[in-house]
C-alpha cells in the first residue's frame, strides 16, 4: 500500500521541512544573527570579500550555529533512517534504533570516558566504539542461539545485553563524583548538541554517509527482508548475510550519532512511521523521505532546545515530550500505514 | 559467672567510665535537634565530603576516614597517616554508599554530616540515629555559617578553643573580603562566565552552591538571571554575555580555550582574563562546599579586583594550608597549587 503523497510528493515535502528548519535555526537562537548575516558571510567566503560582520557573528555562523545546524540534520536523519531499517528488518514497528543496544553501549563508552577524565575525542570515540561492539555482542550472542525464532532471539538478547549495559553505567554514575563527573554524565545522557563545532562534523558525516549508502544500495533487499523469513528465503535471498549487512549499516549510523549528541530517543521511533505514513512502507521511497524528516524534526527541535531559554533543554527531554502525544496520534490515525 | 580479677577489671572500667557516659553533652544542632554526645569524642564518622574535609581541619586524629580515598596528588598537601585514612563512602546527598553494618564495625561515637539542613537530611540523620544508636549531629554548609558551624563543631567534638581559632580566621577573611567588595560600585563589577566541562559549556545558574564565591565575591553571575544548579549554555549564549572574566575549573578547557577560534570573540579571552581555579588538595573555588573554598575567596579577589586586593597568594596558601591542612607545602608545591594543576 502507498502513503497519501507520492514518491516525489513526501521527498519534496520532507525537503521543505528541512529548509524551513534551516531558515528557522538562522534565525532565532541566543546570538542575533539573522538569515541576512548567513547569506552575506557565505557569500564573502565564497568571494573571499570581507564580510563586514563582527568576529563574533562570523564565529556563530561558521564555528557555532553552522555546525550544530549541519549535526542536527546529520543525527536525525542517522537515527530516523536506522529506525526505519530495523523496524522493518525486525518486522516490528515499535523497535527504535537502541534495539540492538547501540545507544546502551555507547552511553556506556561516554561514560567510562567522562568517569577516567578523558578529553572530548576520546569520549566520543569511545562512545562510538561502544555502540559498534555491543550490538556486535549481541549478534553474536544471538545468532550462536539456535532455538525457535532468528529475529525474535535477536531483539531478545538486545533488550537484555542492553538492560546489563545500563546496569555498567549505573555502576559508575553511583561511583562517580558526585560534584564534578556525576552532572557531565547526567547531561551526555540527555542528549545535546550545545558542544558542537566544526571538528564533529566529519566523524559524523563519515559513518552517517556510508551506512545510509548501504542502506539505499539494499533498499529492494530490504523490501523483501520485511516479509516473513520463509518468503525471503523462498526468493532466493540470503537472509543471514543480508541481516547482519542491515544491521552494520543502521548501527554504523546510530552510533555516530550517539556519540555526537548523546543520547536522543523517540525521533528513531517516531519519524519513520510518519514517513511510512506519507509515502508507504516501500523503503526505495521510504528511506529519503525519513532521512529528510528526520534531519528536519530534529533540527527543529534543536532550534527549541537552544532558543527557548538561556540553558540549554537537553534534547532527550525535548524530544520525548514532543514525542509522545505525536506518537499517540499517529497511532490513533495512522494504525493502517503499517501493511 | 565466676569472679575473676579480668571481670573485676572489667567491672571498675566500667565504672569508671560512667561518670563519662553521665557527663554526656546534650548540644542543639544547626536543624534544631537535640544530639547527646558523649563528653570524650573519639570516633568521628564524617557523612559527606564537607564534614570529612571540616572535621580533618579541625581534629584529624579522630577522624575514621574519607568518603573517597584520597589520591596521592591530594595526600601529598595532608598529613601523611590522617590522609591516607581509609574511604568509607558517603551518608548524605545522592544516595547513600555507605553500608550501615560496615559503619557500626567502625564504632564511631558521633556521625555529622555539614551541608543542606533540609527535611531529607533531617530524615536521614534520625534514621540513621534511630537505626544505629549513635548520635547523628548537622551543621549547616552555607557559606556565611562557616564560622558559627566551627564553632558548634567544637563543641560537638570537644576542641573548642582550636574551632574559635579556625572559625575566628575564616570570619577574618570573610569580612575582609565583605568590605572591600561592598566599595566597589555595581558598574565597575566584574561581569564573569564560570566555566565547567571539558568543552566549558557548563555553567552555574544563580544562587547555585558551586558559584557560591564568585557571587560572594560580588561578581555578576552572567548566567544569574535565571535561578538554579548547574546547567548546559550553548557557546552563541557565552558570546552573547560576553563575559568579561572566565572562571574554569577544567584545565582541558583552560588549556584549549586560548586558541579556539569559536571562543576568540569573547572579551574575556581576548583581554587575557580566563583564570584556572587551584584545586589541590581540594577546590578553592566550587566543590566541595567547604572550608577549602576560604582561600578561594582571596585568589578570586586579586582577579576581579587587583587594586583592592593585593595580597600575597603564595604566603597566603603557605599560611593557609599549614593552619588547616597541618602541613606546609613547599614553594614548588604552592607554585603549582596556584597555577591550578591537579
Amino acid at each position: 500500500m502507498s502513503g497519501r503523497f507520492g514518491a516525489l510528493g513526501g521527498s519534496a515535502l520532507g525537503f521543505c521541512l528541512v529548509i524551513v528548519a534551516v531558515a528557522l535555526a538562522f534565525s532565532v537562537g541566543r546570538f542575533p544573527v539573522n538569515l541576512i548575516d548567513l547569506g552575506t558571510a557565505v557569500w564573502s567566503g565564497v568571494t573571499g570579500q570581507p564580510s563586514g560582520l563582527t568576529p563574533a557573528a562570523e564565529a556563530v555562523i561558521f564555528n557555532i550555529r553552522g555546525p550544530r545546524v549541519l549535526a542536527a540534520i546529520l543525527c536525525g536523519s542517522a537515527l530516523a533512517v536506522a529506525g526505519a531499517a530495523f523496524q522493518g528488518l525486525f518486522r516490528n514497528p515499535l523497535v527504535s534504533p537502541d534495539i540492538l543496544g547501540a545507544s546502551s553501549g555507547a552511553a556506556l563508552g561516554a561514560i567510562t570516558g567522562i568517569f577516567f577524565s578523558l578529553g572530548i575525542v576520546a569520549i566520543q570515540g569511545l562512545a562510538f566504539a561502544g555502540g559498534l561492539v555491543a550490538v556486535a555482542l549481541v549478534y553474536v550472542i544471538g545468532s550462536s542461539i539456535r532455538s525457535g525464532d532468528t529475529v525474535l532471539i535477536l531483539v531478545l538478547t538486545g533488550v537484555v545485553v542492553g538492560a546489563l549495559l545500563g546496569a555498567g553505567v549505573g555502576l559508575l554514575k553511583y561511583l562517580a563524583d558526585p560534584y564534578n563527573q556525576l552532572p557531565a554524565m547526567t547531561f551526555w545522557l540527555l542528549g545535546s548538541l550545545a558542544g558542537t563545532d566544526r571538528h564533529d562534523l566529519l566523524p559524523l558525516f563519515g559513518p552517517i554517509a556510508l551506512g545510509t549508502a548501504v542502506l539505499l544500495a539494499l533498499r529492494w533487499r530490504l523490501n523483501v527482508m520485511s516479509l516473513p523469513e520463509e518468503e525471503a528465503r523462498a526468493l532466493g535471498l540470503p537472509t543471514g548475510l543480508l541481516r547482519i549487512t542491515i544491521v552494520a549499516a543502521a548501527t554504523l549510523v546510530t552510533s555516530a550519532s550517539v556519540a555526537a549528541a548523546g543520547i536522543i530517543g523517540w525521533v528513531g521511533l517516531i519519524v519513520p512511521h510518519m514517513a511510512r505514513f506519507m509515502v508507504g512502507p516501500e523503503f526505495a521511497r521510504l528511506i529519503p523521505t525519513t532521512a529528510l524528516l528526520g534531519g528536519g524534526y530534529l533540527l527543529l527541535i534543536d532550534t527549541l532546545a537552544r532558543s527557548m531559554a538561556q540553558v540549554e533543554i537537553p534534547l532527550g527531554i525535548l524530544t520525548a515530550v514532543i514525542g509522545t502525544p505525536a506518537f499517540i496520534w499517529l497511532l490513533t490515525s495512522a494504525r493502517k500505514s503499517w501493511s | 559467672m565466676k569472679l575473676t580479677r579480668r571481670s573485676l577489671l572489667a567491672a571498675s572500667a566500667g565504672l569508671l567510665a560512667m561518670p563519662h557516659v553521665a557527663r554526656a553533652a546534650t548540644v542543639v544542632d544547626a536543624a534544631g535537634r537535640s544530639v547527646t554526645v558523649p563528653e570524650r569524642v573519639e570516633r568521628v564518622f564524617p557523612a559527606g565530603p564537607p564534614a570529612a574535609i571540616t572535621h580533618y581541619t579541625l581534629q584529624p586524629r579522630t577522624l575514621l576516614g574519607w568518603p573517597r580515598a584520597n589520591r596521592a596528588p591530594e595526600l601529598a598537601f595532608l598529613d601523611p597517616e590522617v590522609g591516607a585514612r581509609p574511604e568509607l563512602g558517603r551518608l548524605t546527598g545522592r544516595g547513600n554508599t555507605t553500608n550501615l553494618e560496615v559503619l557500626l564495625q567502625l564504632k564511631p561515637n558521633l556521625i555529622f554530616d555539614i551541608g543542606s539542613t533540609a527535611r531529607t537530611f533531617v530524615e536521614t540523620a534520625d534514621r540513621v540515629q534511630a537505626q544505629t544508636g549513635i548520635p547523628y549531629a548537622l551543621l549547616d554548609g552555607r557559606f556565611d555559617k562557616i564560622a558559627e558551624s566551627y564553632r558548634l563543631h567544637g563543641q560537638l567534638v570537644g576542641e573548642v578553643p582550636r574551632a574559635n581559632e579556625l572559625a575566628n580566621y575564616c570570619e577574618d577573611i570573610v569580612r575582609t573580603c565583605q568590605s572591600r567588595v561592598a566599595t566597589v560600585p555595581a558598574e565597575k563589577r566584574p561581569r564573569v562566565y564560570y566555566a565547567r566541562g571539558p568543552r566549558g559549556l557548563d555553567t552555574a545558574l544563580g544562587g547555585s552552591i558551586n558559584i557560591e564565591t564568585i557571587e560572594f565575591m560580588g561578581a555578576a553571575n552572567v548566567a544569574g538571571q535565571t535561578r538554579g544548579g548547574l546547567a548546559s549554555v550553548s557557546l552563541e549564549q557565552v558570546l552573547a554575555w560576553d563575559p568579561e572574566v572566565i572562571i574554569t575549573i577544567d584545565q582541558d578547557f583552560a588549556a584549549n580555550v586560548r586558541s579556539d577560534p569559536s571562543w576568540a570573540g569573547v572579551k574575556a579571552v581576548r583581554d587575557g582574563r580566563v583564570h584556572l581555579s587551584p584545586k589541590m588538595p581540594f577546590g578553592w573555588v566550587d566543590f566541595p562546599p567547604s572550608v577549602n573554598r576560604m582561600p578561594g575567596l582571596i585568589w578570586l579577589g586579586t582577579l576581579l579586583y587587583p587594586n583592592l586586593f593585593a595580597e600575597n597568594l603564595t604566603e597566603l596558601t603557605r599560611d593557609f594550608y599549614t593552619r588547616f591542612y597541618h602541613r606546609t607545602p613547599t614553594e614548588q608545591q604552592i607554585a603549582s597549587v596556584l597555577e591550578g594543576r591537579g
